[in-house]
């Protein structure tokens, strides 16, 4: 059951561009049925088809319990589709009605009201096809890959997916490593990468890892090395744009200003953070500075145009790297000279 | 033919399924203990493969297909894990060498497991036939696996002339499954890893039958059947969903604590949890199954979620039936649709309640406004 009662609804434009056929007749359905003709009457069977977003825009005025009825339908109907199991996921566990539904609407007040993010140039991810959004990293814990996958997910007009490559140390950890696989994220290997870009999905990847995250404060938009250059080899190999994209506003939401190694070491983590307020105010201090956030995707640079074979060409895979940092480095640069304050 | 394993189900079923075939002149079954089914026309041999005495019954039956399926997890009929690696281990050795010696040998296929790629953090999502494991596995039936399939390819190097096909299996399941996952399955509740939901992959027991039977005649695309194939039903399922489908509730166990609790599960005989199966339902394991489409054109009739589905429908209703649990989600709609709409009364007649039960609530969105959502996670 379940799929086929699945309706697009404003932030559900992901499912209207995957499955348009599906989309579109229900679209039509709506138009076919007069507003008035509601709840009440359900007919068993097919899915009711309930007002469409533009429908639902201009009715509660009119109405005003008809929006919460229908959200209430549509939570019930999520709910029995879950506590069945009739739910798909792809086989990297990724979960896209647990993410549209439940975890992105949990990100989505962090990202709009706390960190305020501005998203700049979202449109220079393709509409379709796959590509590789190469993106600085920073600020302590990976908030800023979540917020690049809300910005992905409710700004491009095509409602992309963004699939993230995250470190091993996320796949190990419990609940972490459950939840990430069901948000679509994935652990940085080549092999893993270079599926879901041939499988034409938005892949995103943070060549600093643990270097940039975990840099102290001192040196924040300072980009690090970009690993050995891997992810620009396997975009070459998959024949995918790069997308360099850099975030403002990370860097301050936990201020590290020291490293307490031995902790780190015993417990098995590459750094262990100290902030001022972190771990003084013990979970308080876990709390990060609601900084003002730019994200901004930069112009796509395309691999298409090289042979398979200078995948393994070291020297173009350097110079590639070098390019993509340099713009990222550079795209960094402008937006903090642009930017008034770090909180506003 | 040759067929090892024949006092096992799937071994017996492969007996009896595999006469049929025209290509098939005559079935050797071969097992260390009679069988408990029938196998039909067959001639069953009661030898032990881990004695030399194998390569007599290879020369007395002129013997020129072998289908190797005695490489297995759990002992048939009692038997510690001693005894099982030694069937695994020492059969298969002894069972190649015998092939080697025997000239009349032109086909060899081996039932291996997806255990071999182990299961680990570290791992890429998708394994291909390629892929070397990260973490390889450190006993038990996956390290057997391992091994026998180290003895399969040095068999391969030294008689070239001989059609040797490794295949894959991920788990099996089925109506008369009896792996260790298919005990597992059959818990009334199960206890899962906390904070970890693994992927699965499953195939189907018929779909194994017609894979061996594929493989174990002559190709009909020459030369196309013989090498290393991964054999899975398409999809992947996660264990909550599984537990959700099969209507078995899950007890979260801290990591640290899961092999107490398996130890005491297998000192009161329920089912066994070796430390690989562990793995499994921790970090969970999923094949490409590319190869087995385009090489060896074989194409599963039943998917993960179709096998799966066989599997709970066999085993009967858990303590949380999926029926049970859309019913109440079903009357609680009903409940609150009642006082949320009394503005529309005039409108329409109302239709009673139960008249709602049998069709879901529509439509999907991002709704805030209902209920606990925090299954799903």
């Amino acid at each position: 059951m379940a799929d086929a009662k699945v309706i697009p609804f404003d932030d559900d434009r992901s499912r209207a561009r995957r499955r348009p056929s599906r989309a579109e007749g229900e679209a039509a359905a709506v138009r076919a049925l007069p507003a008035p003709l509601r709840a009440p009457s359900r007919p068993a069977g097919p899915p009711e088809p309930e007002e469409a977003p533009e429908a639902g825009d201009g009715a509660p005025a009119a109405r005003p319990g008809s929006g919460w009825e229908r959200r209430l339908a549509s939570g019930l109907a999520f709910l029995r589709r879950r506590v069945t199991g009739e739910y798909e996921v792809d086989e990297f566990g990724y979960d896209e009605e647990l993410t549209d539904q439940v975890l992105m609407s949990l990100l989505r007040p962090v990202f709009e009201k706390y960190f305020r993010v501005e998203v700049k140039g979202v449109e220079n991810i393709p509409a379709e096809g796959g590509a590789l959004v190469v993106a600085n990293h920073s600020g302590t814990l990976p908030l800023d890959g979540l917020m690049m996958q809300v910005a992905v997910h409710d700004h491009h007009p095509a409602g992309r997916h963004l699939r993230l490559l995250a470190a091993d140390l996320v796949f190990v950890l419990p609940v972490v490593n459950e939840l990430a696989r069901k948000a679509g994220h994935t652990l940085a290997c080549a092999e893993d990468a270079e599926r879901l870009l041939r499988a034409g999905e938005i892949v995103g990847v943070m060549p600093e890892g643990f270097k940039g995250i975990g840099k102290p404060f001192g040196e924040r938009y300072k980009l690090q090395r970009f690993g050995r250059g891997g992810f620009v080899s396997t975009a070459l190999r998959a024949g995918v744009p790069i997308v360099p994209c850099s975030i403002v506003g990370a860097e301050e939401i936990y201020p590290m200003i020291g490293n307490a190694r031995t902790l780190a070491r015993l417990l098995g983590f590459p750094y262990f953070p100290l902030t001022p307020t972190f771990p003084w105010l013990g979970p308080l201090g876990m709390l990060p500075l609601p900084t003002k956030w730019t994200i901004q995707f930069g112009e796509p640079i395309e691999t298409g145009d090289h042979p398979p074979e200078a995948a393994e060409d070291p020297m173009l895979m350097f110079n590639l790297t070098d390019q993509v940092r340099e713009q990222i480095q550079h795209t960094l640069y402008k937006l903090l000279v642009q930017r008034r304050s770090v909180f506003f | 033919m040759l067929v090892t394993g024949a006092a096992r189900q799937l071994g017996g079923r492969f007996v009896r399924r595999i006469q049929g075939d025209p290509e098939v002149d005559r079935v050797v079954a071969v097992d260390a203990v009679e069988p408990a089914h029938p196998l039909g026309d067959a001639v069953f041999v009661r030898a032990d493969i881990r004695r030399p005495a194998i390569a007599k019954v290879l020369a007395e039956h002129e013997v020129d297909t072998v289908v190797h399926m005695d490489v297995t997890g759990t002992a048939l009929g009692g038997g510690g894990r001693t005894s099982v690696k030694e069937t695994n281990v020492i059969g298969t050795m002894q069972l190649l060498g015998a092939c080697q010696k025997s000239p009349r040998v032109s086909r060899l296929v081996v039932k291996s497991s997806t255990n071999v790629y182990g299961s680990a953090p570290r791992d890429p999502a998708v394994f291909t036939e390629s892929t070397a494991a990260k973490s390889l596995p450190s006993g038990g039936f996956a390290k057997d696996a391992v091994e026998v399939e180290g003895y399969v390819r040095g068999f391969a190097r030294r008689r070239p002339d001989v059609a040797v096909c490794v295949l894959r299996f991920a788990n099996i399941l089925g109506p008369r499954a009896d792996s260790p996952l298919a005990e597992y399955l059959s818990l009334p509740v199960l206890p899962t890893v906390f904070g970890y939901d693994p992927r699965l992959q499953f195939v189907h027991e018929d779909d194994v039958i017609d894979v061996l039977r594929l493989v174990a005649h002559e190709s009909r695309r020459a030369g196309l059947n013989s090498g290393t194939f991964n054999i899975a039903g398409d999809g992947v399922l996660l264990l909550s969903q599984c537990a959700r489908r099969l209507g078995r509730p899950t007890v979260p166990v801290l990591l640290p604590a899961v092999t107490w609790v398996g130890s005491a599960l297998r000192a009161v005989g329920v089912t066994d949890f070796a430390p690989e199966q562990i793995r499994l339902l921790t970090h969970g394991r999923v094949v490409s199954t590319v190869q087995m489409r385009e090489v060896l054109g074989f194409t599963p009739r039943y998917t993960t979620a179709e096998t799966f589905a066989d599997f709970a429908h066999s085993r009967g209703a858990g303590l949380l039936p999926p029926e049970v649990l859309a019913g109440a989600v079903d009357r609680l709609a009903d409940r609150l649709s009642v006082p949320a709409t009394p503005y529309e009364a005039p409108s329409a007649p109302r239709v009673p309640a139960p008249a709602r039960a049998s069709s879901a609530p529509p439509a999907s969105s991002n709704s805030p406004a209902s209920p606990p959502f925090h299954d799903g996670a």
